[in-house]
């Protein structure tokens, strides 16, 4: 680590020591992006560290609320989360608790429509036009415009105080490769965060990731540090008998 | 009468050479089990795949590697990973050529309901809704009535929708439907259920013209 931190004297240097310090100017009534598809691609690290500061009234912006004991349902169990703007929270019983008792304001957006309005955030594209949920509670109050004779909804650009997203590997300047279906909403949402975080499984040096394969360029990634006892819980181990 | 592998079974064959197919949770998985051996699909799954095999032999799972349902899968050679922004590029833009997803009702101008029970139930839609707005083909795949015994084909929906007048065919445990917008149209009864059995369980419109042949599976 010491001839890293020599390089950054003269280098680009986004890494920090760990979660605690990626996370400590995350302040109570923060929005925040988190990436991860079921328990897939979270961002393991950070979420324990939030869980540990106590940081509360929370706007979450997620495409699921984790389960009860794992992902974000470790921030619902601690009451830390205000709001969440998901699009499928049917694996947390607790969130259905808090929810149907409004101890918890959502917002469910269809799931192209969310990760669309992150990409738009990052991308600079202040809304778009989708047909997703025309017709339906989710087109209510919205301005409707046909388009080749199909009705579609305006949907407006989603942005966060911090983007927090899990990659694979990652390298000081920021740029992220994901493994498998991890991807997911981390890329739209690393590039609508006015700051984003990245932990990663591998921090490598630069150089060594392939820029042919680079996923997120390091322009939209602030902070990166290496994450440690990933736990990876699988939602449901599916088999095939030999 | 069908079980949920007969419908399955049946939605297969509605599958042509070269589509690309995206497969709701539950009934819809299903059909991949019965892709027939002389036609080539890829199958979507909107979490970034393309080319979903199956679910992995036991030592083999990935917890990096799942479907939209969250279970454990493969990729088949060529099987390409992707961001949800891309996935749904490909949804919204019209690149998938068949969904086929579960519902709790359908209406019989092809409204779906299929995401929230007010009061009681709070999942969320997922991707149902971008599904339904954009795909060419959408096959609803589900049991004909409820648990209680209610029809869940109705004149119209009860429950919040996932969608205005999408649904083309309704696969079900009794019978294989068209919604036309004049109603369900009866193309073929399961093997051993009458069209007067069919009726009974359909509280929307059913329009039935001339002999309806009996499933072939």
């Amino acid at each position: 680590m010491d001839r890293i931190a020599d390089e950054h004297r003269k280098t680009m240097n986004k890494i920090v020591n760990n979660a605690q310090e990626a996370i400590a100017d995350i302040h109570d009534g923060m929005t925040l992006m988190l990436g991860g598809f079921g328990l897939c691609g979270i961002p393991e690290n950070a979420i324990a560290a939030l869980v540990k500061s106590g940081v509360k009234e929370l706007t979450c912006i997620s495409n699921n609320a984790g389960v009860d004991d794992f992902g974000l349902g470790l921030l619902l169990q601690q009451k830390q989360i205000k709001k969440m703007i998901s699009s499928y929270v049917g694996e947390n019983a607790e969130f259905e608790r808090q929810l149907l008792n409004g101890e918890l304001e959502v917002d469910l957006i269809p799931q192209g429509s969310l990760a669309e309005r992150c990409r738009a955030g990052g991308a600079g594209i202040p809304a778009f036009y989708t047909p997703a949920g025309y017709g339906t509670e989710v087109g209510e109050g919205k301005e409707v415009r046909v388009f080749d004779g199909k009705p579609h909804i305006l949907e407006t650009a989603l942005k966060a105080d911090f983007a927090i997203v899990k990659a694979w590997k990652g390298d000081r300047l920021g740029n992220l490769i994901y493994k498998g279906t991890a991807r997911n909403f981390n890329p739209p949402m690393a590039m609508a965060g006015r700051v984003t975080i990245a932990e990663v499984e591998h921090l490598v040096e630069p150089g060594e990731l392939d820029p042919n394969y680079i996923h997120t360029p390091g322009i939209f990634v602030q902070r990166i540090f290496e994450g440690k006892d990933y736990e990876k819980r699988i939602e449901q181990r599916t088999l095939r008998t030999r | 009468m069908l079980d949920k592998h007969g419908i399955a079974k049946r939605i297969a064959q509605e599958l042509q050479d070269g589509w690309y197919v995206n497969l709701g949770i539950g009934i819809p998985t299903l059909v991949a089990n019965y892709v027939p051996d002389d036609i080539a699909v890829e199958f979507q799954s909107e979490n970034g795949i393309l080319g979903m095999g199956n679910f992995p032999y036991e030592g083999e799972e990935d917890a990096d590697l799942i479907n939209a349902g969250k279970q454990t899968v493969t990729l088949k050679p060529g099987a390409v990973l992707f961001d949800s922004a891309t996935s749904f590029a490909m949804i919204r833009g019209r690149h998938v050529q068949l969904t086929v997803l579960g519902a709790m009702e359908v209406s019989e101008t092809g409204d779906i309901a299929n995401w929230k029970i007010p009061g009681k139930m709070v999942k969320g839609m997922g991707g149902a809704m971008d599904l339904v707005a954009s795909a060419e083909n959408i096959i609803v795949a589900m049991m004909h009535t409820s648990k209680s015994g209610e029809s869940k084909l109705l004149p119209q929906c009860s429950l919040p929708l996932t969608g205005v007048g999408c649904v083309k065919r309704i696969v079900t445990n009794l019978a294989v439907l068209e919604v036309t917008g004049e109603g369900f149209v009866l193309i073929e009864r399961a093997p051993g259920v009458t069209v007067a059995e069919i009726e009974a369980a359909t509280a929307g419109k059913l329009i039935v013209t001339g002999d309806i042949p009996e499933m072939n599976i």
